[in-house]
């Protein structure tokens, strides 16, 4: 079998963090009761008019700031007409001929180095409504809750050439656009989703080979599948001396493959135009720069800054900037004045703990920085100990307490009293000779049992280096 | 008339608007659509070099709202406009994509 090369574009569509819809004043949010969330506009019906929301062309033009493009200062939508009962209008308000930005790039860092992966444009468009199917009535209900939420979907060009390089790039994309506001970017919820157009070729071959497109993924793993099975399929297809063909192909991620959705032969011809009920946009260089002014600090700017202004390992800045809620919440807890190392770890380990138990996204983040500062400040002072204070962060990540309160209200502060303590250990050497007498015959471990004894004897509210001192003393 | 609309396209038209046509009206159709690209071709007698495509006719540009929901609950009015409806939902012929 000859080498072959993988060549990979991909179709990024991203809801916008907006309150409203691109073209009406419904509210975006998620999970309300089927079609409350409608208007005229966004069903569809006749008579009814788009008017573009702002914040909108905002979001799009930062985005494409952000990831280098040229922002086309003379835009408008354009309908592309399909039949589909998701989609009211039976068009949906996109652009074709002029996208808001163009000819961007964004750097990803591979095996082999930086690498510039291009953008070829990003347009702004609407979503559609949501499909439910019913089992045994022959009937779908269709919920236009979604219908008219903005998108703006990202074309790359296709410069990526295996999943490591499609991960780093969507890595990217999700940071970048997470640091400006402008989404969430969570695969799973359908907040990003990621299109792979994906074909392969003789090493060496200048021409592509033919491309395939490849939907319905909805997570990092899944896409990696899925380019690895669609690249073995089409490789397979070359070598056995079959043609590969044009087609969009629906990703099965439980059944680790994929089938064709749509085959050429009932191609879609959108029979794009502009939008007679929009009208075109005009961006002055004042907008554009208001824009620029207002970007924030990314992710590269920010682990930069971190190691160099709290000495952090790049292990942590890592972690704590791969989400810009956890590294608000660190810049904010920094500035209640707690120890900015402490902070980190409490981040990157009960946090992150908590957040993978629980399959929750950094971004679900709710506690208090304040709150995260006072229960570092009571462990500092060794008014808690550790196991306490790791309990108190649990009850902190759900619930909304003062730690200082809590702890007073539930009597979790350590026992500092010295006599209290001399008579607790006292009691467990008197108790435990067998270990007493380990411990005098060299076997240094068996403190930490008389320490274990001792916690226990006071409910876990002793200062355990208080008590191996104690214990060290008195043995 | 310059125009001529083939039998073909007249199909194609048809699948792409959803519309079953009947031969009379497939040969209406035809003779409409060709006095429309007649129509449209009077443009071409024009010259129009340097002159940028219009997409509206009125010299407007820059409309556009503050991301302020307006729109209440409003359902109970929007699915009266369903062809069939069930538990809030617009009902529509089974598709799968």
């Amino acid at each position: 079998m000859s080498a072959y090369e993988t060549v990979i574009g991909l179709e990024v569509h991203v809801e916008l963090a907006t309150k409203t819809k691109i073209f009406c004043g419904c509210s975006t949010q998620f999970g309300g009761e089927p079609n409350t969330h409608t208007c005229p506009v966004c069903t569809g019906m006749p008579g009814s008019l788009p008017v573009l929301n702002k914040q909108v062309l905002k979001y799009a033009v930062a985005v494409g700031l952000a990831t280098n493009c040229d922002i086309t200062r003379y835009c408008k939508f354009d309908r592309k007409n399909y039949f589909y009962p998701d989609n009211p209008q039976n068009y949906q308000i996109s652009q074709l001929y002029l996208p808001i930005c163009r000819n961007g790039h964004v750097d990803i860092e591979t095996e082999d180095g930086t690498k510039s992966i291009g953008i070829h444009e990003i347009h702004m468009e609407e979503d559609a409504g949501k499909l439910i199917h019913d089992e045994y009535d022959d009937c779908s209900y269709v919920d236009f809750n979604r219908s008219g939420v903005p998108l703006i979907e990202i074309v790359s060009e296709p410069d990526l050439r295996s999943a490591d390089e499609v991960i780093a790039y969507l890595e990217k994309l999700k940071m970048t656009i997470q640091y400006l506001g402008a989404s969430d970017c969570k695969l799973q919820e359908g907040s990003m989703r990621a299109d792979v157009n994906l074909s392969v070729r003789p090493v060496g071959q200048k021409e592509f080979g033919t491309r395939t497109e490849m939907k319905n993924l909805n997570s990092f793993k899944a896409i990696r599948r899925a380019i690895e099975g669609e690249r073995e399929r089409q490789i397979d297809m070359i070598e056995s001396g079959q043609k590969v063909v044009q087609e969009t192909r629906r990703w099965d991620d439980n059944a680790g493959d994929s089938y064709a959705m749509r085959s050429k032969e009932d191609a879609q011809d959108y029979r794009y135009f502009p939008d007679p009920d929009l009208v075109p946009i005009s961006l002055s260089d004042e907008f554009i720069a208001d824009i620029k002014a207002a970007e924030p600090e990314f992710r590269e700017a920010k682990k930069t800054r971190y190691t160099s202004e709290f000495s952090l390992p790049e292990y942590d800045t890592d972690i704590i900037t791969g989400s810009k809620r956890m590294a608000d919440v660190f810049e904010e807890t920094v500035k209640f004045g707690a120890d900015p190392k402490k902070v980190s770890n409490y981040l990157m380990g009960e946090t992150m703990r908590i957040l993978k138990e629980k399959e929750l996204d950094p971004q679900d983040i709710t506690f208090s920085s304040a709150s995260l500062a006072k229960l570092i400040k009571l462990q500092e002072s060794k008014a808690i100990n550790g196991t306490v204070a790791k309990e108190v962060f649990e009850v902190m990540f759900f619930e909304d307490i003062d730690p200082e309160e809590y702890v007073k209200e539930k009597g979790l502060m350590t026992v500092n009293d010295e006599g209290a303590l001399r008579a607790v250990v006292e009691e467990v050497i008197k108790n435990n000779t067998q270990s007493v007498s380990d411990y005098k015959n060299g076997k240094e471990k068996a403190i930490g049992f008389l320490v274990g004894q001792t916690m226990k004897a006071m409910k876990g509210k002793a200062d355990p280096a208080s008590v191996n001192a104690m214990l060290k003393e008195l043995l | 008339m310059a125009n001529i609309i083939s039998d073909e396209t007249i199909e194609y038209v048809g699948i792409l608007a959803k519309l079953e046509l009947n031969e009379a009206q497939k040969e209406r159709a035809k003779k409409d659509m060709a006095d429309m690209l007649d129509y449209i071709d009077k443009l071409g007698e024009l010259d129009t070099d340097g002159i940028e495509p219009m997409s509206h006719v009125f010299d407007v540009k820059n409309v556009w709202r503050e991301d302020v929901v307006t729109n209440t609950d409003d359902r109970e009015n929007i699915i009266k406009n369903a062809p069939g409806e069930k538990n809030g939902m617009f009902e529509v012929p089974k598709t799968f994509d």
